[in-house]
C-alpha cells in the first residue's frame, strides 16, 4: 500500500486493540488497554498558531504570506503549534483555506479578519463536511463539489447557492514577519451541524 | 508481536474473571456458535450471512409462506432504529437472535421472535468524518462473535451475546478517503473486508483478518503495483491513486476455496486521465481464501469512464447452456449487460453477455474473450460533456439480484430508460478530497422519453435458456434488493412509494404489498423460529436512492419526497384459528 509520508504514529498493523469497556470501567486496564493518549495533531486550532502546509504537501513547510497571489486558487493549510512544532493535521476540522484579494476589494467589516488582503476560511462545507476544494476564479467563489454549495469569501463566507445551511466559518489571521498566524477563533462552528 | 500476544492472553483472562463476576455476562442468552460447517450449509430457518449462502443466491428454503397464502401476511412487530439515511443491511438471524446495522455504524441485537432489544452498539465516529455514502450493509457472524466494517475504516469484533467490543483493527486511514460499508465475509477463521473510497484517489484492496486476534492475515491490492501481474495495464504512476474500491460482500466456493469479489471503477472517472485497461477495475476477481492470491479474473468492461462499478458479487450456480453443463457465475452488470461466466479452480471464462437495459456504449462483444468495443462518442472525456445510457447508476447498482432453484429464474432489480452526462475536467489530487475528474454536483442523470412509461423494473431471466421470462415495471426507479423463497415468492421494495411487495416467483404477479414508513432499500430475509416463518426487512431511504429521486424531481418538475428514518419490519402469517 502506497502511503503518503506522515509524522510518526503507532503501527497500524498492530492496532488490534482490546477495548473491552468492562476492563476500562473496572480500572484494570494498563498499557495498550488504557485509554489512548490524546493526539496533539487532532487538537483544534488555537489563537497564535502558525499556518503551514500538511506533511503530505510541500514537505509540510511553513506558509509564506508572500506566496499567496491575488485572485489565485486558495491554498490548503493547517495550524501549527509554535511552542511544540506540532501540525494539527489529523483533524479535517483544522483545514484552512487562505486566499488573497486586493486590499481595496475588502469592505471595512472584512478588514479585521484579514492580513494585507489575505483571508482564511474553514475548508469544510457546512452542509455535510465535504471539502470545499474548488475555486470559481471568475466569481471568486469557494465551491463544494459534493453538492454544489458556493460561498463568497468577500461577504464573510456567505452562502450564495446550494444546500449549505449557513455561511462558511471565517478565521481571523494576522501577519508575523513573513508568516501568518491565527488571531482568533473561527467565526462559527466548523463542519456540518449534525 | 509477542508482547501483543501476551496482552491478548492477559486480557482474555481478565475478561474471563470478570465474566464470572458480572451479572450481564451470566445472563447472556444461549448462543449457537457459527461454524464453517454452518456457513457452508445453514439450517433452513437461519440467515447467517449477507446473502444467506456463500453462493449469493438470496434464497430461503422456507415455504410456510407461499404464493397461495401471502395475501394474509401481516406485521408481527416493528422496531425504530432512531437513525436516518440508508438502511441497507439484511437482518442476520442465528437461532432466534437477530442483528441489524444502521448508518453511522450502530449494531442492534434483537429477539427475533418478540422484537425486544437485547443490546445496541453505537460506534463513536470521528467528529470530522465526511460520509459520501452514509450506510452499512450488515455484519458477519463467526464463532460467538460478530464483525462490523465501519465508515472510519475499522474492523470491529463484538461479542454476539453482549455487544461488548473484543477488538478493533484500523484497516486504513479515513483521513485519506478510505471507508467501509460492506458486510464482512467469514471463511475458515478469517474475516475478509473490501475498501471503499473510489472517489477519493484511494488504491482499493481486499484484506483478511484473523477472526480471533484481529491481526492481518493477507492483503491483496485491486490495483497491481510494480512487478505484479496486471501492473502493465496502468500508465506511469496512475496506479497509486487508481481507485477500484470493493464495497459489496463476495461469493465463495468451498470446493475450490476461491472467494469471488466484484470491483469498482478506476479513478479518476475520466479514462483519458489514466490510459490502459486498469486491472482489476470493473472485474470479478477470484482469490484463494487462505492466501489472498488472485487466481483468476474477468474484466467486464475495460477502462471505465461511466462510474459503472461492478461490485456485486457473481451468483454461483450450475447451469446448462447450449447443451453443455457448466459451473457458472451470473452477474447483472452496472454496465447494463447480463454476464454469464464459467469458473474452475484456475480460470474464469466468458460464456455470454446480453443487454438487459438500453445501453448505447458497447458496439460489440468479442465472442471468445467477452471484451467489449466502445462507441468513442459515448466515452466521457476531459474537457467535454458526454451523454451515455444507462445512467451512472447503471442497469443495476448494488442491490442484489436473487436466484431461485425451484423456478430456475434469476431476479434483477433493474432501472431502465435513464441516461447520464458527465463533463470531464482535469483531476487534481488532494489527500482525502474528491478526486473524480468531474464535479459531483454537476453530474447529470436524466430520463429518456420512454421513462414516462416506467423506470424501475423487476426482471426475471431463465437460467436454462438465457432468455428473459418477464418484467414487472414500476413508475418509480427501483433500489430494491431481492429475496426469493421456496414458497414460490419474491420479496422486494425499492420504489419511492414506500411499498414492500411480494411477487409470484413464477409469473411476477404482485400478490401482496405493505406501505412502510420510508423507502425499502434494505436486503430482505426470511427465517423461522419454532417452525413459524417470518420475513424481515429494513425500511429507510437515503444515499443514492434519494440522490436519483432528486435528479428525477429536477427533470420532471416533481417534488416527490421519501421520508427518512429506519424501521425494521417483521412479517408473519396469522396463527390458524
Amino acid at each position: 500500500m502506497s502511503k503518503e509520508p506522515e509524522q510518526p504514529e503507532p503501527s497500524r498493523g498492530r492496532r488490534a486493540l482490546l477495548r473491552g469497556a468492562v476492563l476500562l470501567a473496572s480500572g484494570l486496564a494498563t498499557g495498550p488497554l488504557a485509554a489512548k493518549k490524546t493526539d496533539a495533531r487532532k487538537l483544534p486550532a488555537q489563537a497564535g498558531d502558525e499556518l503551514c502546509f500538511p506533511s503530505w504537501e510541500h514537505d509540510g513547510r511553513m506558509l509564506l504570506a508572500g506566496e499567496i497571489e491575488i485572485g489565485a486558487t486558495p491554498l490548503l493549510v493547517y495550524p501549527r503549534d509554535p511552542a511544540t512544532g506540532v501540525v494539527r493535521e489529523r483533524s479535517r476540522l483544522n483545514q484552512i483555506l487562505v486566499m488573497r484579494f486586493a486590499p481595496e476589494d475588502l469592505t471595512e467589516s472584512m478588514r479585521p479578519l484579514s492580513a494585507d488582503g489575505v483571508l482564511a476560511y474553514s475548508g469544510l462545507c457546512t452542509h455535510t463536511a465535504c471539502g470545499v476544494s474548488e475555486w470559481k476564479s471568475d466569481e471568486k467563489h469557494l465551491l463544494c463539489p459534493c453538492h454544489g454549495s458556493e460561498f463568497d469569501p468577500l461577504q464573510k463566507g456567505k452562502r450564495i447557492t446550494g444546500p449549505a445551511p449557513r455561511s462558511l466559518p471565517g478565521l481571523p489571521i494576522a501577519s508575523r514577519g513573513e508568516h501568518l498566524v491565527i488571531a482568533g477563533p473561527f467565526t462559527s462552528k466548523v463542519g456540518a451541524n449534525a | 508481536m509477542n508482547s501483543m500476544k501476551i496482552t491478548l492472553i492477559e486480557a482474555a483472562c481478565l475478561l474471563g474473571l470478570l465474566a464470572l463476576a458480572l451479572p450481564g455476562y451470566a445472563e447472556a442468552p444461549a448462543y449457537n456458535a457459527v461454524t464453517d460447517a454452518r456457513l457452508r450449509a445453514p439450517e433452513d430457518h437461519n440467515w447467517l450471512q449477507y446473502r444467506r449462502t456463500y453462493d449469493s443466491w438470496g434464497y430461503s428454503p422456507l415455504k410456510q409462506i407461499t404464493a397461495a397464502n401471502v395475501s394474509k401476511l401481516r406485521a408481527a412487530w416493528t422496531f425504530s432504529t432512531g437513525v436516518v439515511e440508508a438502511h441497507q443491511s439484511p437482518p442476520i438471524v442465528n437461532d432466534g437472535m437477530m442483528f441489524i446495522t444502521t448508518p453511522r455504524n450502530q449494531v442492534i441485537a434483537l429477539d427475533a421472535r418478540s422484537g425486544e432489544q437485547l443490546w445496541r452498539y453505537a460506534r463513536e465516529l470521528p467528529d470530522d468524518l465526511f460520509q459520501l455514502h452514509p450506510t452499512n450493509r450488515g455484519v458477519a457472524l463467526y464463532g460467538d462473535r460478530l464483525y462490523l466494517a465501519t465508515v472510519d475504516a475499522y474492523l470491529v469484533a463484538l461479542d454476539a451475546r453482549t455487544g461488548e467490543v473484543i477488538w478493533e483493527a484500523e484497516v486504513e486511514d479515513y483521513l485519506a478517503g478510505y471507508y467501509m460499508t460492506l458486510a464482512p465475509q467469514a471463511i475458515k477463521g478469517k474475516i475478509i473486508v473490501g475498501m471503499s473510497g473510489g472517489e477519493f484517489g484511494i488504491r482499493g484492496f481486499i484484506q483478511a483478518f484473523d477472526a480471533t486476534s484481529g491481526e492481518s492475515v493477507w492483503k491483496t491490492s485491486m490495483v497491481p503495483g510494480p512487478g505484479e501481474a496486471g501492473h502493465e495495464t496502468w500508465n506511469e504512476d496512475d496506479w497509486k491513486r487508481g481507485g477500484v474500491s470493493v464495497w459489496v460482500t463476495g461469493s465463495y466456493d468451498p470446493e475450490t476455496n476461491l472467494t469471488y469479489w466484484g470491483t469498482g471503477n478506476a479513478g479518476p472517472w475520466m479514462a483519458d486521465q489514466r490510459p490502459g485497461d486498469n486491472l482489476y477495475a470493473t472485474s470479478v476477481v477470484a482469490l484463494d481464501a487462505d492466501t489472498g492470491k488472485i487466481e483468476s479474473h474477468h474484466q467486464y468492461h475495460w477502462s471505465d469512464a461511466w462510474d459503472w462499478d461492478e461490485v456485486s458479487a457473481p451468483i454461483l450456480l450450475d447451469v446448462t447452456r447450449n447443451g453443455r453443463a457448466l459451473k457458472g457465475m451470473i452477474h447483472a452488470g452496472r454496465d447494463g449487460y447480463l454476464w454469464l461466466l464459467e469458473r474452475d479452480k484456475k480460470d474464469i471464462r466468458f460464456v455470454d453477455a446480453v443487454p438487459y437495459v438500453h445501453q448505447n456504449v458497447f458496439t460489440g462483444i468479442d465472442p471468445e474473450s467477452g471484451r467489449p468495443t466502445y462507441d468513442p462518442t459515448r466515452i466521457p472525456r476531459t474537457g467535454a460533456r458526454t451523454e451515455f445510457c444507462p445512467s451512472i447508476w447503471g442497469g443495476k447498482d448494488w442491490p442484489p439480484s436473487a436466484y431461485n432453484p425451484d423456478t430456475g429464474l434469476l431476479y434483477i432489480p433493474a432501472n431502465e430508460n435513464l441516461c447520464s452526462a458527465i463533463s470531464g475536467e482535469p483531476a487534481k489530487y488532494r489527500r482525502g478530497e474528491l478526486y473524480m475528474g468531474a464535479k459531483l454536483a454537476e453530474v447529470e442523470v436524466f430520463p429518456t422519453e420512454a421513462a414516462k412509461d416506467h423506470v424501475g423494473e423487476l426482471q426475471a431471466w431463465n437460467m436454462a435458456t438465457g432468455e428473459k421470462a418477464w418484467t414487472v415495471p414500476f413508475k418509480s426507479h427501483n433500489w430494491g434488493p431481492v429475496l426469493t423463497t421456496a414458497g414460490n415468492l419474491i420479496f422486494s421494495g425499492g420504489t419511492n412509494d414506500r411499498l414492500f411487495r411480494a411477487f409470484d416467483a413464477t409469473t411476477g404477479k404482485i400478490l401482496w404489498q405493505q406501505k412502510t414508513n420510508s423507502g425499502v432499500v434494505g436486503v430482505p430475509v426470511s427465517y423461522a423460529i419454532d417452525g413459524k416463518q417470518y420475513v424481515a426487512v429494513q425500511s429507510g431511504w437515503g444515499v443514492d436512492a434519494q440522490r436519483k429521486q432528486d435528479f428525477l424531481n429536477k427533470h420532471w418538475g416533481t417534488s416527490t419526497q421519501v421520508p427518512q428514518g429506519g424501521v425494521l419490519w417483521v412479517f408473519e402469517l396469522p396463527d390458524a384459528p
